[in-house]
């Protein structure tokens, strides 16, 4: 089975919902004519990433009858899809939130678990944090969603490979940082980073991250495939908005794990025996 | 270690991108750029030309009349090469009004009325040509504050403020700015004879290796002192960067109302675009 996969990196209006909504539909027409299955947008790629106190005002319902929600679940009739936004909850919480939309339906809602508040972050201030790592199930097998600072903690990829996640989709709205080697800093640390968890949980890792500025802060693109085998299967360019498209062969998880049963060997009751012994020292 | 050296393509091209889109989505398409001669402001206006399209970049020189004559020249090679348009007003009658109502008036005053003068052109000049100002001030001098205070400080956007002197060297030499601008010694030309280096008491080479391990790499004083810096010289440069904060920050409001714009009233200014 073959996964036609789209991972869009766009710049974004900030706070301009309607704009921003705008191209993620044509976005969405022009890779469902590409045969896309699935495409996938960065991190609040609804609302854009330095909202501060436009956090309310950007704020949406993953519900049927949601303005915003509404149009992007007919587009789901036609592809799945991953958008990025502004959760608000029942209690009036505000989430940076990812959805997996398909067949007209909201399959499943992550709330962002880490909110960096440290150097050019200052997430948690404005947003609640989400407390949950979950795995759900797609037309493809089993996935999972990552944003951003999520994925640079280990423990968030791991949860979800135990939890059955055989394709991670990481969205990311990542500031460049550094200027000494061949691409921006930051890009180098993502990309080894997502090569790792592909190639530790052989299972499929997909990135999209955001392009464009917001004032000084510059998004650097550069979407990312790999496969079970830590390979690079796709790679979009930097800096400018762009669809990569990477055909995943899902027959690759059952060829690569008959190779390295990583995961047949996993001890996680071992994990939860020395966690708890630690916890209880701490 | 100690490792200043930048990629200059990779640079260029996010500097490019970010003068683009920044005064794009303001609503202009053109910039103006005070040309004084010297290194900074030569790499920020082929940065700003390469971005909008020379045609579009209005250099404006400003001399006064203690101002070196080689500095006009420079500024001129620039605009020559670049082939963009170009204004030379002398601030000389703007400004001596004021300096000699105070015979006894300090460089330090005068430096800042010439600085404060050009400002006043420069933001004239944006307007007449419908450009936003493109700031020409480099992280060394922003840190240190050797800079006037709505003076020379003063820009819609900087694209250089990220960069060390010696790290704008660098950019320079990939840009092709003239190597006679890029190899004189570094002045504000506020008076004859005048150099940064002179004025500040150390080089641009040694503050810069110290401020990227004070600021970029966050050593405390006494690394930078057991990495073979001298602890007089740390603790100056520290104490130059802590009084100058006020240099580098909106004036503080008092806080009276509920919500109170810079505390809690938080937009970035792309708000919207």
């Amino acid at each position: 089975m073959r996964l036609n996969l789209a991972l869009a990196q766009i710049n974004t209006k900030l706070g301009n919902v309607e704009a921003n909504l705008e191209k993620h539909l044509a976005l969405a027409k022009e890779a469902h004519a590409q045969n896309a299955d699935l495409l996938v947008f960065p991190e609040l790629s609804l609302t854009g990433y330095v909202l501060q106190d436009l956090v309310p005002t950007v704020a949406c319902r993953p519900l049927e009858d949601d303005p915003v929600f509404k149009p992007l679940l007919k587009a789901s009739r036609d592809l799945d899809l991953v958008v990025g936004f502004v959760d608000e909850d029942a209690r009036h919480r505000f989430y940076i939130a990812a959805a997996y939309l398909a067949r007209g339906e909201v399959v499943h809602v992550h709330h962002k678990v880490h909110l960096p508040t440290y150097t050019i972050f200052d997430e948690r201030r404005f947003l609640a944090a989400g407390n949950s790592f979950r795995a759900f199930d797609t037309r493809f097998g089993r996935a999972g969603i990552l944003i951003c600072e999520d994925f640079w903690h280990a423990s968030s990829p791991y949860l979800l490979w135990l939890d059955g996640a055989d394709i991670l989709l990481m969205t990311s709205a990542s500031p460049g940082r550094g200027v000494t080697d061949e691409h921006i800093g930051s890009s180098e640390w993502v990309e080894t980073v997502h090569k790792a968890y592909a190639g530790l949980f052989t299972i499929f890792v997909a990135h999209a991250n955001r392009v464009g500025f917001e004032d000084g802060l510059n998004f650097w693109g550069g979407a990312t495939a790999y496969d079970p085998d830590g390979r690079l299967i796709a790679k979009g360019p930097y800096d400018e908005e762009a669809i990569t498209y990477a055909e995943l062969d899902l027959g690759q998880l059952r060829r690569t794990r008959a190779r390295l049963p990583l995961l047949r060997d996993e001890q996680a009751g071992l994990v939860q025996r020395e966690l708890k012994r630690i916890l209880r020292n701490d | 270690m100690i490792d200043l050296s930048i990629n200059t393509s990779l640079v260029r091209n996010l500097l490019v991108r970010f003068v683009k889109t920044e005064i794009t989505r303001a609503g202009y398409s053109r910039a103006v750029v005070n040309l004084s001669g010297g290194l900074d402001s030569a790499v920020s206006i082929v940065l700003a030309a390469e971005a909008l399209g020379a045609q579009n970049v209005l250099a404006v020189r400003l001399p006064y009349k203690t101002s070196a004559p080689d500095s006009l020249e420079h500024a001129q090679m620039l605009i020559e090469q670049l082939d963009c348009p170009s204004v030379t007003i002398p601030i000389t009658e703007m400004v001596d009004p004021l300096i000699d109502r105070e015979p006894e008036m300090s460089q330090i005053r005068k430096g800042n009325i010439m600085a404060r003068a050009r400002m006043i052109v420069a933001y004239d000049q944006s307007e007449a040509f419908k450009g936003l100002v493109v700031g020409t001030g480099n992280k060394t001098e922003i840190l240190l504050g050797y800079t006037t205070l709505f003076g020379d400080s003063a820009c819609a956007i900087n694209p250089i403020g990220d960069l060390y002197k010696t790290q704008l060297r660098q950019l320079a030499r990939a840009l092709d700015v003239p190597a006679v601008i890029i190899e004189k010694a570094p002045t504000a030309d506020l008076w004859q004879g005048q150099t940064d280096e002179g004025e500040l008491g150390f080089t641009y080479e040694e503050v810069d290796k110290l401020l990227y391990l004070l600021v970029d790499q966050r050593y405390s004083p006494q690394e930078c002192v057991e990495a073979g810096f001298d602890e007089k010289f740390v603790r100056s440069v520290i104490e130059r960067v802590r009084c100058n904060q006020y240099k580098r920050v909106m004036p503080p409001v008092a806080k009276i109302s509920s919500r109170t714009v810079s505390y809690d009233f938080l937009y970035l200014r792309d708000w919207g675009t």
